[in-house]
This record gives C-alpha cells, structure tokens and sequence, in this order.
C-alpha cells in the first residue's frame, strides 16, 4: 500500500476508484490491485476500518474483551490491503463522480483533502460508502447528550472514552445488543435498555426462522443477548420515547403500552438499524429501489454489484444491509467484476475464482432475512407522531410541517417538500431526514415509501468550499461557457 | 460528557498529549483523537449553536453523516469536528448560527 499525504501526489488517472475504507473497500482494493489494476483506495476518516473495524491500527482499546473478537477480525483485512499495491488517502472526501466528457466511458471524480481540490480520473469506480444508523426521531433529540449508539461505540473504538454518567440506550436491531456489551465491558453506567423491537413482528419473523437457524450468526447472537440481558436492566416493548432536559439532556421518558415511566440519565444513545448510505450512489445517477425487507433505499445491483451505471460498481452495507463479513465478500465480488470489465481477466477466470466467495457470502446471508423482520422499526419511530418533533436536524424542520404540506398543501414527494420547506437542504444534505420525509408524505396521502420516491441528490455529495472549487484549473470548454 | 476508560488514561503508555483551545479556553487531548472526540471527553456539552433557532448541539453520530459536530479550526468555520484530527496548538471556538464570510479573510 502507498499512502497518499497530499492532493498533490494523487495520479491523474486510475483504472480503479475505490471510495471509503472499510471491510467493502479494503477488500475491493487490494483484490483489484491484487489482480494488475493501478488502484486508489480515498476514504474520509483518519485511519482505514471504516465503521465497524473503526480505529482498528491506531485504537487505544487494548482489553481485546471489551470491543470483542469479531472486531479484532478487521486487523486481518487491513493486514491485506496493506501488503497490496493500492494508493491509500486518507483524510480525503470524495465529492463529486459524473462521466469524463473527454475521455467517454471513463469517470472524472472530485476529491479534497487538507482544504485543497482536485480533480482525477477513473476507468471503474466502487462506491463501498456503507452503511448509516436509521434516523430515529424523538421528541428532545437535538438535545445534546442525545447521540447514535454508532457514535458512543466510534467514540471507544476510536478514543477509548465512554459516556461519563448514567447512559439510557434505546432503539431495537442486533448492533444494540453488542454495543450495550461492549459499553458495559468498558464500565459505562448503563440504567437502562429501552427494547422497541415490536410484538406484532414475531409472526412475520417466524416465518423465516427455518434458515435463521441453520445461520452462522445465530449461536453467537444468542449467547450476546442472554449476556446483555443477564447484565443490564432491560424493557421490552417500549412504544414511545421523548427526551427531555433545558439545553442539555436530563430524562428520558418513555411508554410501554398503558404504562408511562421517566428514567434520570446523562446521555441517551438511539438505535433503529442500519441503512445503506445511499447520497453517494444517488447523486452519480445509480438506479435505486425500495427494499420492504430492509424498508430502506437500496441500490439496484447485478451479480458482480454493478450498479445501472455502467463503470460504476457498490460494494458491502451500501448495497443493501449485510454486516461486515459480507461487505468483505461484496468487495472481492465487485472487484472481480471490474477486472473482467477492464479485460484483465477473463469472464470464465473472474466466474472461477469468486466462485468460493460467493458460496461463503450465500452462507453468511442465510437467515438474515429473520433480522431484517423482526427488527423492523415500529411505524411510530418511522414517523414521529408528535407535531414538534423535528425531523430535519440542520433546517429544524417538524414533522407537524411535513404533514401539513403533505396533507394541506399536496406536495406528493421529497423533492417538492424541499422547495416549500427546505428539509434537506442543510449541510447533512438529506442524510437524516430523507428517510423520514419519505415516510411521513407516505403515511399522510396514505400511500407506500417506494411510491413517494426519494431526494434527488447531486454533486458535491460532501459540502466543498467556493475556494476550493474556484482554484480548481478550469478545461477550455468550461471557461467559454461562461465567458461572453 | 464522556471519560477515559482505565486503559487510555492519561499518563497510560503511548497517550502523547497535545495542547488546544476550546473558545480560548486551554484544553488537553490524546494524540489520535478527533476534534469531536476531544472535546467530548474534556467535558464540552455543546460545540455549536444552530442557525435558525441558535439552540445548542453537540456531536450526534460522529461519523460524517450528521454534520452537528460543525466548528471553526483556526478560524475556518463549517469543519466537521468528527472528521478532522485533533493538532498541537489547535484553536478550537464554538459555531454561532451560519459560517461567517468574514472568517475567511483573517
């Protein structure tokens, strides 16, 4: 692996872009360079892991016991791009990725790292962005002291800090379960597990109980949740939450059916899932549907994940929620396939050698369909019931406001909801509140997510800065088209 | 707020430490840190003040999604505190309501 320190030292061209750093795109770039392409690895955190393996060369977690075995398994991956050929910049946001009109079937991608901008070309892209936590929103959750469990478990991962007081985590989804345990391993004080996962989906759930069992993660996710549940005080079927507090959180209070309680803590960490982070994928022009499974935007990939554009391919979680270990496999797969599609390897060689990929990655997806069932969100966390929730955290936009347009003024999707009320257009550029938008128009014309649509996004994914763009060199036909 | 856990304490081997300010306040944290992790676990309770009701945020996902970490680094505003490695001499101020164009030119 070469690392890149500076804008400067990036190539002009690439047969292989690979964006974000973890399980995915390790592996999809050190396999692609493994099989003779000149590839740039560009991930915008510090150290390589993305989320999951976060922090995994540079964590000052020693205790192997506190962030588990499965975690330490990311060492091995990073081991592998390390020895690869791959460029590696770290620090460095991908912006933006749209067609070279100089060069056709090729891409030109915009990049930055320290402040500076530049722009580079690619034959092949992997999108291997990942995944994001569902948003979750709560009457009180722009309080600060409100936060994701991502963020508290990137917080010991990355820091080896915890949460200083009493810690209330709420939500539902097998990640809750191991982030309780690794919190509780690091000594966090947590008072209470507030369990959403709703009765009414064990029915559904059951019926994908048959290859759930026969699933890898079945032993393992048993033994975690009884040790949780032994641990930690635990509440089942809560129904409805609220965070409480003047200008920082004090309470959370919560319904569980008839019964309403309030517990005293100092952070509250929220939960619902994973979903594919999709504003990449979206803003280059990929082909996207709604998963009901999964109920999230996934997008539309063959059997070497490539996406309705050709050229560009998504690899792991961003392709549809699959855990770490797969979006290993995934990476493998989509990096056979832009081989083969740059000629650097032949259909029946690529066919040959993923094929025991794919057979570990049929395994490992078995049974995960009874996770994505029964840890469906209650249609109440999908959208806020209550008016002065806010749902579009950078614009302060309720879900009051988006019932209203929807109801009152017929705005029928996303887009439109964005011009009367600007949801969305804050810096996090629908990151948190596109889900949410979607499935309050749908609730409100009574129609389904996949009807409603979703944000049409574009470049630059990231926010860049006027300056950056405005040093940028500029192509002949880009200054007569502004120049009288 | 957030704390160390036993092992990454300070004086515990390889946690260099480096010196920055918080709104001129003089802060310490441990080299490898983020922004947003530093001042978490020095105790900040919110980092920036949002622009169309100026109520307080603090970081929310830490993980590039959110963009409630905004701070001003060496007077450049909008930098998402998350993202952004922890340096010797940092000076760090809280964000009030939108960037300010006239960051830029000091």
């Amino acid at each position: 692996m070469t690392p890149v320190a500076g804008i400067e030292q990036l190539a002009e061209s690439y047969d292989l872009v690979v964006v974000g750093a973890g399980p995915a795109g390790l592996s999809a770039a050190a396999r692609a360079a493994g099989l003779g392409l000149t590839v740039l690895l560009a991930d915008e955190n510090p150290a390589p892991g993305g989320q999951i393996y976060r922090a995994i060369t540079t964590t000052p977690v020693k205790d192997r016991a506190i962030l588990g075995e499965d975690y330490w398994r990311g060492a091995e991956i990073v081991a592998r791009f390390e020895r690869s050929q791959a460029s590696y910049a770290a620090r460095c946001t991908v912006w933006s990725l749209g067609p070279d009109e100089a060069s056709p079937g090729s891409f030109e991608l915009g990049l930055s790292v320290d402040g500076k901008a530049r722009m580079i070309g690619a034959r092949q892209v992997i999108l291997a962005t990942g995944a994001q936590e569902r948003p979750f929103p709560i009457p009180g959750w722009t309080l600060p002291g409100v936060m994701t469990a991502g963020a508290a478990q990137i917080a010991l991962k990355g820091a080896g800090i915890v949460p200083a007081g009493r810690t209330v985590i709420a939500g539902c989804g097998p990640l809750l379960y191991l982030l309780a345990s690794q919190l509780a391993a690091a000594r966090c004080e947590i008072v209470a597990v507030l369990d959403t996962t709703p009765r009414a989906n064990w029915p559904k759930a059951l019926a994908a109980l048959p290859d759930f069992l026969r699933s890898p993660y079945l032993a393992k996710g048993l033994k975690l949740m009884a040790a949780t549940r032994r641990k930690l005080r635990f509440v089942s079927n809560v129904t409805s939450l609220s965070a409480k507090g003047e200008g920082t959180l004090r309470q959370v209070g919560f319904e569980q059916g008839e019964r309403q309680g309030a517990i005293a803590c100092d952070t509250l960490l929220l939960h619902q899932g994973v979903i594919p982070s999709v504003n990449f994928s979206n803003a280059a022009g990929c082909a996207h549907a709604f998963d009901e499974e999964q109920h999230a935007w996934v997008p539309r990939v063959d059997a070497w994940l490539a996406s309705s554009v050709p050229g560009i391919a998504i690899a792991g979680d961003g392709a549809g929620i699959g855990g770490a270990e797969s979006a290993a496999l995934r990476g493998e797969i989509a990096a056979f396939g832009a081989a083969s599609r740059l000629g650097k390897l032949s259909e029946a060689e690529r066919d040959r050698q993923a094929a025991p990929i794919r057979a570990a990655l049929m395994r490992l997806l078995h049974g995960r369909r009874f996770l994505d069932l029964l840890y469906r969100p209650a249609p109440q966390f999908l959208a806020p019931p209550q008016d002065e929730t806010i749902i579009c955290r950078c614009e302060e936009v309720t879900a009051g406001q988006v019932r209203d347009a929807a109801a009152r003024l017929g705005v029928t999707g996303p887009n439109q909801m964005k011009a009367f009320l600007r949801c969305g257009m804050g810096p996090c550029q629908g990151r948190l509140c596109g889900p949410t938008v979607v499935e309050l128009i749908a609730q409100t014309r009574g129609t389904t997510p996949a009807e409603v649509g979703y944000y049409r996004l574009r470049p630059p994914v990231k926010p860049v800065t006027l300056a950056e763009l405005a040093a940028l060199p500029q192509t002949e036909a880009a200054v007569k088209a502004v120049v009288r | 707020m957030f704390r160390p856990i036993a092992e990454a304490r300070e004086g515990a081997a390889g946690t260099a430490r480096l010196s920055f300010t918080f709104d001129g306040k003089p802060l310490t944290g441990r080299s490898g840190d983020t922004v947003a992790a530093a001042l978490l676990a020095n105790g900040i309770v919110a980092c920036r003040e949002t622009p169309v009701s100026d109520t307080p945020r603090a970081p929310y996902c830490l993980m590039g999604v959110c963009f409630d970490c905004l701070v001003v680094i060496d007077g450049i505003g909008n930098r998402q505190g998350c993202l952004v490695p922890l340096a010797e001499g940092m000076r760090i101020e809280t964000q009030h309501g939108r960037r300010h164009l006239a960051e830029v030119g000091q």
